[in-house]
């Protein structure tokens, strides 16, 4: 055993969503502490939501986060016309599950060109990338191009890619027209070989670390971000309604945010979750350009989430395809909101992994009380345990420690391969830390 | 956009130097940045030096900067005295969204009653926030300010091409 004494301390983690910290202590080659925490302020969305009109929920919980905010808006969406009673018509699926297909294309995209691709090419920034060089410049014009398609979608359909205004209990205000569709279509087809080029660069990526965990998401056949059941690697699927029952929540003192087990374990969600569980749901243009990709799945590298999130892009793009083609969308009025008392909770897998809203409401239909568990609370356990795994490793191939740089940069990678979101992380007061 | 030469030879572009920072909000405006960033790459990698932006690099300075963009409420004395550190660096301080410019809804906290205060006074305490969270405007002085819950895409543009001419980028 190495004799190693080492600290490291991160103020910033880079290129992820928010705020991070992490403080890690070696003594005579034991990791003897490694704190990952998230250091975005509380904004105490849980204790401003109450007094609330239920109509008014989805919008305010959408300022929990940007770049998830559409994400917020279809779980509260789900959890408030669960307590009220209401069933969103087809049409009205079809264009959330439009709406989230736009998201994680844009979201995705924002993390795996943005974030995530400067570490592979060793670049700082994805501006950085030399346009003079022949695959680094097809990619800084494929970073924009996919994004931009993602983008349109979302504004085509809801309105916005950011805290969306079109769609609303009971149904959306607008629905997309033609001229946009028939645009969106283009774009998205034509954005299918940039992302094939992105599965491949991840797919191809050497970086490895073997994590075994379980894995938790909603899963559904054919795949559905917004339907199914709660399904874990080890367990039988439970409904969503009974997902807080298996989950237990995890004080972190030196984290403004809540982490949590799921039946008393360390587990993950998210893109490596969902395609570990349900690959199969994929469509299946999907499938048949990426097998030699979808392979690898079930993986217990960490690093595969970022070709997981590749493969979902593509996912997505087929599915948004094939939803614009096959229907013809006319003018809906969302449905009547009757206020009354009631309790909802909505469970949707969002960009980074399952994300659960609960609301109670009072007789005028105004909040009392609710509950969010958002994806980056229940990983964090997990990034904490991979962070820890990767420097034992390090010490265990007496790799120089002392080169914290190197190590620091790995260390930024491993936690930029969950992409985390600490806005969504910091949002809320859990009343259970008062106990602690 | 013309852009800066001497007698039009292959010189170094002059470029703005810029600082995107962000403190408690969700971010909003970040990514409405990142998606106009779609359609202007190209110009921005040419006219702009983000000396510190978080969202893209890792390898972030804070030195004299010509604008920083400031987005988010202040809800530490740590964080206040970061953004007196940034206007004391930069040239022109924009306050970018509605936390920045108004507080809101970040600010939240200031209006719980009092009891609901007294619940989370612990959190408040363990991490170290201030009694009240502030805009950007109440800390220091402000020469822009884009509001808007997420800021307007168009008015963004905008200021960065008046700071672009007024900083002779471009003409």
């Amino acid at each position: 055993m190495h004799k190693i004494d080492f600290d490291l301390s991160l103020e910033e983690v880079t290129k992820i969503e928010g705020a991070a910290t992490l403080s890690v202590k070696v003594r005579e080659g034991v990791v003897e502490e490694c704190k990952f925490g998230i250091a975005e302020y509380k904004r105490f969305y849980t204790q401003a939501m109450v007094g609330k009109p239920a109509s008014a929920l989805p919008q305010h919980l959408a300022r929990i986060c940007g770049t998830c905010s559409n994400a917020h808006i279809m779980a509260s969406l789900d959890a408030v016309e669960h307590a009220l009673g209401i069933v969103p018509s087809a049409q009205t699926m079809v264009l959330r599950a439009l709406t989230m297909d736009g998201l994680m294309i844009r979201d995705h995209a924002l993390h795996l060109y943005l974030f995530s691709l400067p570490d592979l090419l060793g670049k700082d920034s994805i501006l950085a990338l030399d346009e003079n060089d022949p695959e680094e410049h097809q990619l800084l014009h494929d970073a924009f191009d996919v994004k931009a398609a993602g983008n349109h979608l979302s504004q085509l359909v809801a309105g916005r890619s950011v805290h969306a205004p079109m769609p609303v209990v009971g149904g959306f205000l607008k629905i997309p027209d033609s001229a946009g569709i028939e645009k969106s279509r283009r774009e998205l087809e034509q954005i299918r070989p940039a992302v094939l080029r992105l599965i491949g660069v991840y797919g191809k990526s050497p970086f490895t670390l073997i994590s075994k965990t379980n894995y938790v998401a909603l899963t559904a056949n054919p795949c559905s971000f917004l339907q199914g059941d709660l399904c874990a690697s080890n367990v039988a699927c439970i409904r969503e309604e009974k997902f807080m029952e298996h989950l237990s929540h995890v004080v972190v003192p030196y984290s403004q945010a809540s982490a949590y087990a799921f039946q008393g374990e360390l587990y993950r969600v998210g893109a490596l979750a969902r395609l570990n569980l349900n690959k199969d749901a994929l469509k299946y243009r999907t499938k048949a350009d990426t097998a030699p990709y979808l392979a690898r799945f079930p993986s217990d590298n960490a690093y595969d989430n970022n070709v997981a999130q590749a493969i979902e892009i593509l996912h997505c793009i087929d599915e948004a395809l094939e939803l614009l083609s096959s229907h013809s969308f006319h003018t809906e009025t969302p449905q009547k909101v009757s206020p009354h008392a009631g309790e909802g909770i909505g469970v949707i897998e969002a960009p980074r992994g399952t994300l659960y809203h609960k609301v109670v409401l009072d007789e005028k239909g105004v909040v009392t009380h609710g509950d969010i568990v958002v994806p980056t609370g229940q990983n964090q356990l997990a990034i904490e345990w991979d962070i820890k795994t990767l420097i034992e490793q390090w010490i265990k191939e007496g790799k120089e420690l002392e080169n914290k740089k190197a190590l620091e940069h790995e260390i930024e990678q491993l936690i930029r391969a969950y992409d985390p979101c600490m806005s969504c992380a910091a949002h809320f007061l859990e009343v259970t830390w008062d106990e602690a | 956009m013309k852009v800066t030469g001497i007698n039009g030879k292959k010189e170094m572009q002059k470029k703005l130097r810029v600082g995107w920072f962000t403190f408690t909000c969700c971010e909003d405006s970040t990514i409405v940045m990142t998606e106009v960033m779609n359609e202007h790459w190209e110009e921005w990698k040419r006219l702009i030096d983000f000396r510190h932006a978080r969202v893209l690099r890792t390898d972030n300075t804070l030195d004299e900067l010509d604008v920083a963009f400031v987005e988010g409420a202040i809800s530490s004395d740590r964080q206040a005295e970061r953004l007196k550190e940034i206007r004391d660096k930069a040239k022109r301080v924009v306050a970018v969204g509605a936390c920045a410019v108004i507080g809101m809804p970040s600010s939240q906290r200031n209006l719980f009653d009092e009891s609901t205060k007294r619940a989370i006074q612990f959190l408040v305490d363990r991490f170290g926030q201030s009694e009240k969270v502030r805009s950007v405007k109440e800390l220091v002085q402000v020469d822009a300010e884009l509001p808007g819950c997420p800021m307007s895409e168009q008015k963004f543009l905008e200021v960065l091409e008046g700071y672009l001419k007024e900083f002779n980028i471009v003409h």
